[in-house]
Order: C-alpha cells, then sequence, then structure tokens
C-alpha cells in the first residue's frame, strides 16, 4: 500500500505494508534509527513516538491502523519543546545508557504538552510506559521539572 | 579544577537526539542473521543429530553444530565446562545445539526446523540442597559442587557460648533479571580466512577475544573486538558476551559472511545469566549489650547448569556474609550447586546481595530483641579505622563507614521517626479496626570490596593510551568499557585534570581490543579506579616528555616545570606557557606526543585453607534507611523514602555518581519488593518478558536522596574507590527491616511481593493466637 505522512514536519509519500510495523517504517524504510527499542511488546516504551499528539508504542502500531496524513514525532524532530527537554536531561544527567532515552523524552513531550504545569505525581503517572533500569528516574524528573521553569535555554 | 565538578556527561548529546548507535542499530553489507537450535529439555542426551538438507538449502541457510567448531568446543570462563554447542548431553531449557545461518531472520528462524535433535531425557535437578552431593545424578563432577569458599576465625563454639542472645535463620533470595532495556547482540564480521571482528554489545571485550580466537583456533592477534554502544549491562553483559560472540563467529567462519544475531526480549530473559539463588542459613550471637560474638554461615547458592562466572560470585559472597562487623569468631561455609536451570551469573553486588540481605536481617532481629536502637547497636560492631574484618584484614585507611551512618540518620530524621516495631497482636486488632496503613523506617549498613580482588587478582592490571593532538585536544583509550555508568566522562576528567587540558578538548576513543593490552573486565566498580590510575601513568610520561621539551623556552629545569590550570609553569623562572601552545612546540620539535599507560592493582591474598586474607585492596561503605507504608490487608509496601550515603573515597563527578546512586537503588527496590525470575515445573522460564517479569516503573519508585561521604583512598585516582554495585547491595534488608518495623512481622524471602507479606502475617497469626 502507499502512503502520505507527516513525519517531523516532512511529508513523506512511500510503499509500505498494512502488517509493517511503524517502528520498522520508520527506522528502516525511513533511516531514523533515533527511535528505540526493548521489547517489541509495548511493554517498554522504549520506541515511543507521538501518533497525531498523542503517545504510542511504534512497536505495537501496525501501518493500516496510522490514518493517512498523520503527523508523527520522533526524538529526531526540531520541535523547540523536544529541544528543550533534550537539553534539560543532558544538564541533569538523565541519560545513563541511552536506550530508554528518546522514548522517554518523547513521553515527557507529550505530557508537558497536555498539562505543561504537571506535578510529580502526574509526572510519575505520564512516564509510566516508558521503564528506564539505569537512573532511578530522579534525574528525569529533574530534567522535566527544569524544562518546565525554562531553565533550560536550548 | 574539573575533579569535583559536576560536568555534563561526554555520551548524553548523542544519546538524547538518539544517534548513538547500539548493536541494533548497525549494519554491513550483505550480512546475514543467526537463529539458534536450542534445547527444549532440562537434561537430556542427545542421540541424534539429524540435518533436513533439503530444507536448509531451500531457506538458503547453513548450519552449524559442535562438529563445525574449528577450534576448542569451549566458552572460556573460569572452568572450562562451557560448551559452545552441546554434544552429548544438554543441562538446561535453552542451551544452545545448533546455529543456522541465512539471508534474513525469518529464514534462519524457519530454519530451526530443518535440525532435528534426538534426546533421551535425563533425571533433572533444580533445587541446590537437593543437588548438592547427589548420589547419581550429576551435572557438574561427581558432587554438582562447582565451587567452595570459606571464612573461618577464632572459636566459633566459644563465642556461641559466651552470648548472651542467639539468633538464627534461614532465608532465600531470587533469581533476578538484568532487565538491560537494550537485549543482548552481536555481529562478526570475517576478513579472509582467519582474522574477524566482532561487534557488539557488552562489558568485557577482552574476554570475547579470548573465547572467540579458541572456539575458531585463530591467534589471538587477528581477533579484534568492539564494543558498541551498550544499553545497559549491571553485570549481563559480563560473560554471556563470550557465548554470543563465539556463537556468531562461528557463524561468520562457517559462511564467510558478517553475521549478525540481535536476541529477542524473550530470548534473552529465557537464556542469559541472572542473579544467583541463594539459600542462607545464619546464626548470630551476641552479648547482652549488643557487641556480636559469633557469626556462622551456610550459604548454598545455585549456580546453574555451567560454572560461568560461579566461582567469583561465591568469592565475593562468601567474604561479605558477615556485613561490615567486627567479630572475633566467625564461620562461614559457602557452597555453589550446580542444578538444571540456566547458568547463573554476574549482577551488580555479585553474590553480595543475598548473604548481605541475611546478614543485616540477623543484625535487626538482635537489635530488636535486646530492645537497642538498630542503628546503635550497628555503631557498636561497625568496622572502624585499624579494626581487623572478619576475615582478618586490617582495615587502615577510607573507612567512611560510621559518617554514611551519621548522616543518613541525620538527613532521614530518623531520630524522631524511629521507635521500637509495635506489638503485632496491636497491629491485627487495629486492622480489624480499619487501620491498615503502617508506617515504618529501617536500616542497612554494609561494604563493598573494591575491584576484583584475590579471586580474579591476574586480571586486575589496566592499560591504557594518551595522545596529545596538533590542535591542543588530547586523545585516549582504555580498555574498560562505558555500559552507561559514566566512565568516558570521569576518566575524561581525570585526563583533563592531569594534563591541564580543557575537558571538552578531552575525547575517549571507542574500546577496541587492538588499541590497548588486555586490561580485564569491567566489573566490579573497578572501572573508574583502575583504568583512572593506568591514564595517570600514561599522564605522567607524556607530562615528562612535554617538560623536556619546554623547559629551555621557559628558562627552566624541566623538574621546577608544574602545571596549573592549564598553564605549564616554571617554579624557577616563574614563566608560564599554555598547555596547548606547549602541546604546539612539541609537534615542531618532532617530540613524542603519545604514551602507554598501565597500572597493577595493590596486593590482594586470600588463604581458603585458613579462611583469613586480605582480599580486597580497598573498601567502600554505605548505610540505607527506607521509610514504607505496609497495607495489612493487602501485604502491600509502598517504599516512600530511600536514604542511601555513600562513602566513595572521592566523588570525581558527583553528578553522575549520584546517578550511580539512585539506580542502583531503584535496582535494590526491585530486588527487595518487586523482582522474581519464575521458573517452570521442567526448567524453563515462564516470566520471560518486561510484562510478567515486573521492574519498577516511575510510578514505583520512592524519593531517592544521595549522600556523598568522601574518605578518600590513598591508592585512588584523586582518592576515589569506585560506586558501581554498593547502591543496590543494601536496599532490600533496609526495606524488610522497615517493613517489621511497621507491622512487626519479619520477611525472610525476598521479593517482599504484596502475596508474601500477607502470607508472613498469616502465617504469624497462626503462630501466636489471639
Ligand atoms: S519496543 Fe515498543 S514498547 Fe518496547
Ligand atoms: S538510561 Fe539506561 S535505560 Fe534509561
Amino acid at each position: 500500500m502507499k502512503i502520505e505522512i507527516i513525519v517531523n514536519g516532512v511529508v513523506y509519500r512511500e510503499e509500505t505494508s498494512p502488517d509493517q510495523r511503524l517502528l520498522d517504517f520508520l527506522r528502516d524504510d525511513l533511516g531514523l534509527k533515533g527511535t528505540k527499542k526493548g521489547c517489541d511488546q509495548g511493554e517498554c516504551g522504549a520506541c515511543s513516538v507521538l501518533l497525531n499528539g498523542k503517545v504510542v508504542n511504534s512497536c505495537l502500531i501496525l501501518m493500516a491502523q496510522v490514518p493517512e496524513r498523520s503527523e508523527i514525532e520522533t526524538i529526531e524532530s526540531s520541535d523547540s519543546l523536544i529541544l528543550s527537554l533534550q537539553e534539560s536531561f543532558i544538564e541533569n544527567g538523565a541519560a545513563q545508557c541511552g536506550a530508554c532515552t528518546p522514548g522517554m523524552i518523547m513521553a515527557s513531550s507529550a505530557l508537558l504538552r497536555e498539562k505543561p504545569d504537571a506535578n510529580l505525581n502526574e509526572i510519575r503517572e505520564g512516564l509510566s510506559g516508558v521503564i528506564c533500569r539505569c537512573t532511578g528516574y530522579q534525574k528525569i524528573f529533574d530534567a522535566i521539572k527544569d524544562t518546565q521553569r525554562g531553565l533550560v535555554q536550548k | 579544577m574539573v575533579i569535583g565538578k559536576p560536568l555534563p556527561r561526554k555520551d548524553a548529546r548523542l544519546k538524547v537526539k538518539g544517534e548513538a548507535q547500539y548493536i541494533y542499530d548497525l549494519s554491513f553489507p550483505d550480512e546475514h542473521f543467526l537463529a539458534v537450535v536450542r534445547s527444549p529439555h532440562a537434561h537430556a542426551r542427545i542421540k541424534k543429530i539429524k540435518i533436513d538438507n533439503e530444507k536448509a538449502k531451500q531457506l538458503g541457510a547453513t548450519i552449524g553444530t559442535a562438529k563445525e567448531i574449528p577450534g576448542k568446543n569451549i566458552v572460556h570462563v573460569i572452568l572450562d565446562d562451557w560448551p559452545l554447542l552441546a554434544e552429548n548431553v544438554v543441562r538446561h531449557v535453552g542451551e544452545p545445539v545448533a546455529i543456522v545461518v541465512a539471508k534474513n531472520p525469518k529464514n534462519a528462524k524457519k530454519a530451526i526446523s530443518a535440525v532435528h535433535v534426538e534426546y533421551e531425557k535425563l533425571p533433572e535437578l533444580f533445587d541446590p540442597t537437593e543437588a548438592k552431593d547427589h548420589s547419581s545424578i550429576h551435572i557438574y563432577g561427581d558432587n554438582n559442587i562447582v565451587s567452595y569458599w570459606q571464612q573461618r576465625k577464632g572459636d566459633i563454639n566459644k563465642g556461641f557460648e559466651e552470648a548472651d542472645i542467639i539468633v538464627e535463620g534461614e532465608y532465600r533470595t531470587p533469581a533476578q533479571e538484568h532487565a538491560y532495556i537494550e537485549t543482548q547482540g552481536c555481529i562478526a564480521v570475517p576478513l579472509g580466512h582467519d582474522e574477524i571482528t566482532v561487534y557488539g554489545s557488552m562489558q568485557c571485550p577482552f574476554y570475547v577475544q579470548r573465547a572467540v580466537a579458541d572456539i575458531l583456533g585463530y591467534p589471538w592477534s587477528k581477533v579484534t573486538i568492539i564494543q558498541t554502544t551498550t544499553g545497559g549491562a549491571f553485570g549481563g553483559k559480563e560473560d554471556q558476551p563470550n557465548q554470543l560472540a563465539s556463537l556468531v563467529a562461528l557463524g561468520a567462519y562457517l559462511t564467510r559472511k558478517p553475521v549478525k544475531y540481535i536476541l529477542s526480549r524473550e530470548e534473552d530473559i529465557e537464556n542469559t545469566s541472572k542473579r544467583h539463588p541463594a539459600i542462607i542459613r545464619m546464626k548470630t550471637g551476641a552479648s547482652k549489650d549488643g557487641v556480636l560474638t559469633a557469626v556462622q554461615v551456610e550459604h548454598l547458592m545455585n549456580s546453574g547448569a555451567y560454572a560461568t562466572l560461579t566461582p567469583a560470585v561465591l568469592y565475593r559472597g562468601c567474604l561479605h556474609a558477615v556485613g561490615p562487623y567486627r567479630c572475633p569468631n566467625v564461620d562461614v561455609q559457602s557452597y555453589a550447586i550446580a542444578t538444571n536451570l540456566v547458568p547463573f551469573g554476574a549482577f551488580r553486588g555479585f553474590g553480595s546481595p543475598q548473604v548481605l540481605f541475611a546478614c543485616e536481617e540477623q543484625m535487626d532481629r538482635i537489635a530488636a530483641e535486646l530492645n537497642i536502637d538498630p542503628i546503635e547497636f550497628r555503631e557498636r560492631n561497625l568496622i572502624k579505622q585499624g579494626d581487623t574484618a572478619s576475615f582478618g584484614q586490617i582495615i587502615d585507611n577510607s573507612v567512611g563507614m560510621l559518617e554514611t551512618l551519621k548522616q543518613a540518620k541525620k538527613k532521614s530524621d530518623w531520630e524522631n521517626k524511629w521507635k521500637p516495631a509495635p506489638d503485632f497482636n496491636y497491629v491485627m486488632e487495629e486492622s480489624k479496626r480499619g487501620n491498615y496503613k503502617w508506617s515504618g523506617i529501617g536500616i542497612s549498613t554494609i561494604f563493598y570490596g573494591v575491584g576484583l580482588g584475590s579471586a580474579g587478582k591476574q586480571l586486575s592490571r589496566t592499560g591504557s593510551y594518551v595522545q596529545l593532538e596538533p590542535d591542543g585536544s588530547v586523545r585516549f583509550a582504555v580498555g574498560t568499557t562505558e555500559i552507561g555508568q559514566g566512565m568516558i566522562t570521569v576518566l575524561s576528567q581525570i585526563v583533563a585534570s592531569e594534563l591541564g587540558i580543557n575537558y571538552s578538548k578531552v575525547n575517549m576513543m571507542p574500546v577496541d581490543t587492538s588499541r590497548v593490552p588486555d586490561s580485564g573486565p569491567t566489573v566490579a566498580s573497578r572501572a573508574t579506579t583502575f583504568s583512572g590510575r593506568s591514564l595517570q601513568n600514561a599522564c605522567q610520561q607524556i607530562r615528562s616528555l612535554m617538560f623536556e621539551i619546554i623547559a629551555p623556552h621557559l628558562e627552566s629545569d624541566s623538574c621546577n616545570l608544574q602545571i596549573e590550570g592549564n598553564y605549564i609553569i616554571s617554579t624557577s623562572s616563574e614563566k608560564k606557557i599554555l598547555v596547548e601552545d606547549a602541546i604546539e612546540i612539541m609537534y615542531q620539535e618532532r617530540g613524542q606526543v603519545a604514551k602507554a599507560g598501565w597500572d597493577v592493582a595493590p596486593p590482594t591474598d586470600y588463604d581458603n585453607e585458613k579462611g583469613q586474607g586480605n582480599p580486597y585492596a580497598i573498601y567502600a561503605w554505605c548505610s540505607n534507611i527506607a521509610e514504607v507504608e505496609v497495607d495489612t490487608q493487602t501485604g502491600t509496601v509502598l517504599i516512600k523514602n530511600i536514604w542511601a550515603a555513600h562513602d566513595v573515597g572521592r566523588a570525581i563527578n558527583p553528578q553522575t555518581l549520584k546517578g550511580q546512586i539512585e539506580g542502583g537503588t531503584l535496582q535494590g527496590v526491585g530486588y527487595g519488593r518487586y523482582e522474581e525470575i519464575i521458573f517452570t515445573p521442567e526448567g524453563g522460564i515462564l516470566s520471560n518478558n518486561l510484562g510478567t517479569y515486573l521492574v519498577p516503573t516511575t510510578k514505583d519508585t520512592p524519593n531517592i536522596q544521595s549522600i556523598i561521604v568522601e574518605d578518600p583512598w590513598k591508592s585512588g585516582p584523586y582518592g576515589a574507590k569506585g560506586i558501581g554495585e554498593q547502591p543496590l547491595m543494601g536496599i532490600a534488608p533496609a526495606i524488610t527491616n522497615a517493613i517489621y518495623n511497621a507491622i512487626g512481622v519479619r520477611i525472610s524471602e525476598i521479593p517482599a511481593t504484596p502475596e508474601r507479606v500477607w502470607q508472613a502475617i498469616q502465617d504469624k497469626l497462626q503462630e501466636e493466637p489471639e
């Protein structure tokens, strides 16, 4: 099947098959390897991307489920919120091995777009779909709070 | 001064941008894919392996069995009992029997069915108590004892005679899965007929180099291992990559193509090493004023089907069994027993979390029975500078133990929060009235022998390489690896400080076994400390070269030169020059601009006959305090706060250091409260994905307060002594002690899941009818 979708603001017209996973479409067909994976089953959140503004596990979405002209955002995006989250993750030491980091940043961006002033409980709730095995999450919370305060300039 | 600053991580930008390349991001032209034919049985004889050549041909698959291995069919770790591909007998579910290589992953998987293995089932053993000295079922040697270590001091019987109180307990700990987010994987690229390069996610490239060379029968100098960005390891990528790299190397040897193998999450959980489950029986005696008189430990670790790292893990377990306490009479007997489960291996803490759980439970129980504040009880027994440890070593420097305790106590407000545990019957009566939620606070104090210690002494050397570039920047190489812990960052700070070059201009080269000689493994919290020492050695040589050339330019003698900030300064002529400019002069004058560094760890020794020695060069110390809320109706334990105070010698980068403390602490929360591998009755693994094997999420993490104590080690780089493992080690007992403090019930098996806590309450109700 043919699909037209907008990824990070760029329009793509690509050949795909209905049973291809969005994760593989992004990584293999578009070469956007910034989206990571850790389980291929919707359990770790490393593959999180934004599909029409909502955070999804791209390993669970088949191309047949992606509406025509959908807008997708990935870690390669130059959206200003994503950029400032990235700076804040650097500043706060919120990435260790980095395997969860792109997914964590995408989930954080969805959360902050919806609730710019999310409190710690809402942050915990909002990020609970992404597992980080390295950081104990404390520095990730700090990075998000810093972004909220707009302390870190991009 | 660049040391002690929370500088941003060197690898952070690549990682937040999604630009870091993990093994599954890499591909090579004409790469092929590997699949593994694995044993469905826990213990069976292989009667016949029949290959369906027609089917293999249709799928374009190449098949390799033990017969096709050109070198030795042994994956070397410690005891050489681990075959790459099973030949006669399979000893655990999932053991590799053959490899299949094809052009795409789908065909490789399909071609598995072209290999027909005929098995004859053998009786199996899963319980180490049963397997020890088993008369007929032999998994390892003739008694299934893979390893034995002991500690002995004083006269244990006399110690118990002198005791006013004796506490006995039996403790059980589970298999824990590393659950690094990047699953394991390797790619082997053959070069001609006798040379190979393997890329992979790993901790110990030199282990892998030897394993691959042995399997293929190649000279080591023709085997190169390159570590790719590694998405978490925690011990899980210590020995396992030896096997995985050898599998792809065999595939590449047979096909002459690059061969890739990336494990799925299920494959990874089912077939790779985990933390050893253990059973610990412990008997502790103390005088009525709370001074230890005797500690006796019987310690059984389940090794799984092959020895892999078990002897080293058991060594550490044995030596940490008495905890950071003085005790005149000690008897620790540690055994590792082979069973028909997947081989268990390294995991942060390396055999110590199991025994420390038991030890810290015992300490808490004695304190409670003697009616002493558990902190005060510990204070009376903790090792101070100049004391002798249970294994006979005089601990003479860098002993920040009591300081960590003091700080944790203060920051947690223990003084106001701690009161003796409530009477259990009272808790139950109140619960009946609807008061289900009970708060409690608990403590653990632990220690950690830094580095490989005497059991791994022959590996305890580190190489390094430092090269000045014409633009005044510097590149360096080491043989230890970045696995997320922050090693690149901390080592860059050390080099920057040693040479007076800006942190931003110091860069580490990817880890590749052809850059520096075998530097041992990246384990035991040794990377910062021992690669740091090696880099100091290289930098010192470079400084001499630099000073020699620069001295005339500063009208000085080279012995009067020193580095201050970014300058070389002469103390005699008081002239100075920017290091950057000095490097330019070195290049102009064709001076030598690169040096190799070398370091040999300080001496250690251990006599297992006597059970005494100096097992580690230096020790790190830690106090953990946990605050919990227990629901007596459901058994649910909510962990609210943890204070983790660590004596690390010196914090070279407080930010990465705290990152290690927080991350390790949460893995400890997982170990104590959530995580447990569930085996099937047939010896397979039931909890084989992240939906059934639960690791803590953002919702489960307590507030973690990390507290840094710096009692410098005289031989450490800038006083540092490592931080990787300690944060996990004492968390489980701090939690279970807090549960006791909340509801008066002891938990002797972890994790403290709601089911287990609820069951412990029911058991206690049985035992104490109202
Ligand atoms: S890879 Fe998609 S959720 Fe884990
Ligand atoms: S940084 Fe390693 S999993 Fe999050």
